[in-house]
């Protein structure tokens, strides 16, 4: 039997399968005929027991270009999970009708729940609070893209660095690059958690936490922003408290590098102004269509179709 | 107090004193119809006070139990009054339904039927975590 591949932590994929999915990313945009029927006749499923813009239409738009077909649901509500079913028996039958599953659960480890009972592929598009590998090839390939290197840069991450799925990604994934400095910005109840301080820690990693934009700004090459995610808190009052601690505006970005590279996994909500989106460092939009490239890669390697 | 050696048996010794109850139910001792004997607060030389169990039979140990609740305990293989093996027990790499995971944000914690597994990822430190969600559990 053939040995399946599932996204599940973007450690799932080694340095080498990364830097090979950048490269079809990159291909896919040269050369877009040479993709447009790769997949046909081919089938993914999109299950998201949560609701997503991005990540949902991004897969459905990459598997659509590869001339793939696909099916799923937007919500817990239009599923079997609304009755009750278990994650377990909805990832088996969907794996009955479909040659690759991308999901999304607020539970954390929902999709290695899911991964035990199917023999197709499924990729993790965001399990609670936990991790989004696909987010953080989006990451990876737009700083690679921005910067022409995944080295030797100073990268500023500011908002939610508790709950924040993506940040927590994209930590572990920079961790295996050389030369990368993290400066951690973000209110003392939002920091962190200990086990991603402890794998930066076992890599040596060199890192910092700060409380204050300002403290960091001047020497970021990259600056990851993030939203304080209603949805993460159990108590709104803290939420409220919390919500607007850091925003970015021009006036802090006077003291930035002119080169940063701005990024966010959106959706913001006022933790960037507006006013930013035209600054030549505002990266978040490029890095949404940079979100549609890598999942066509990803989508092609975990079906093993090369062109 | 005098107790009788094990002539075919399993002594587990070296036990933490005050645990051995636990250890009782856990492996299911209660259920097994040879004698078994629990002795509390024997004095140690290295560790003060210690409980041993004795089983008057051949039983499969989890010892993957064995060595999570307590790495110090020794499996003592008796056959025919002599001493056959003595093994060591280590902190396992990994424990299913021994821990169980009370991260609310876990799929454990809708999910009924799946099995609370953990790995351990500091021997030193006897920290385990959650393979779902990471949650962190500390050895005590």
């Amino acid at each position: 039997m053939k040995d399946i591949r599932n996204l599940i932590n973007i450690t799932d994929l080694s340095v080498e399968e990364i830097d090979a999915l950048i490269k079809v990313a990159d291909d896919i945009v040269a050369n877009p005929k040479d993709y447009e029927d790769i997949c046909n006749h081919k089938k993914l499923a999109t299950l998201f027991f949560e609701p997503s813009t991005r990540t949902r239409l991004s897969f459905e738009a990459a598997m659509l270009e590869l001339g793939g077909s696909v099916l799923g649901f937007s919500s817990a509500n239009s599923s079997s999970a609304a009755k009750g079913e278990s994650v377990s028996d909805t990832i088996q039958t969907v794996g009955c009708y479909v040659d690759i599953i991308a999901m999304r659960h607020p539970k954390e480890g929902a999709p290695i729940v899911g991964a035990k009972r199917t023999t197709v592929p499924i990729i993790n598009a965001g399990d609670g609070g936990h991790f989004h590998p696909t987010q953080t090839l989006t990451d990876l390939l737009t700083i690679k893209r921005k910067k022409g290197s995944l080295n030797n840069m100073t990268i500023g991450l500011c908002g939610d660095l508790k709950f924040g799925r993506t940040v927590h990604s994209l930590i572990e994934a920079m961790l295996r690059y050389e030369g990368i400095k993290f400066i951690l910005i973000s209110p003392h109840e939002l920091q962190v958690p200990d086990y991603v301080k402890e794998k930066m820690n076992e890599r040596g990693a060199e890192w910092k936490e700060v409380e204050t934009l300002e403290e960091a700004m001047a020497d970021l090459d990259v600056l990851y922003m993030t939203r304080v995610q209603k949805e993460r808190f159990f108590n709104e009052e803290d939420y409220i408290r919390l919500k607007d601690s850091y925003v970015l505006d021009l006036e802090k970005l006077q003291v930035a590098k002119e080169n940063l590279c701005i990024m966010h996994p959106l959706p913001r909500v006022n933790e960037i102004s507006v006013e930013v989106d035209d600054d030549p460092r505002a990266c978040y939009f490029f890095q949404a269509l940079c979100g549609k490239h890598i999942r066509m890669a990803l989508i092609l390697f975990l079906l093993g179709i090369r062109k | 107090m005098n107790i009788d050696g094990v002539r075919n048996g399993i002594v587990l010794d070296h036990i933490k004193a005050g645990k051995s109850m636990m250890i009782y139910e856990l492996l299911g001792l209660d259920k097994i119809d040879n004698c078994v004997a629990v002795i509390k607060n024997v004095s140690s030389v290295k560790y003060g006070k210690k409980d041993i169990i004795k089983i008057d039979e051949f039983i499969d140990l989890d010892y993957d139990i064995l060595g999570y609740i307590d790495s110090n305990i020794t499996v003592n293989r008796v056959k025919d009054g002599k001493l056959e093996k003595k093994l060591h027990m280590e902190l396992p790499k990994n424990l299913k339904n021994v821990i169980k995971c009370i991260n609310p944000r876990c799929i454990t914690s809708i999910e009924q039927e799946i099995e609370h597994e953990y790995r351990l990822v500091d021997k030193e430190n006897k920290i385990y975590r959650c393979i779902y969600c990471d949650a962190e559990h500390r050895v005590k």
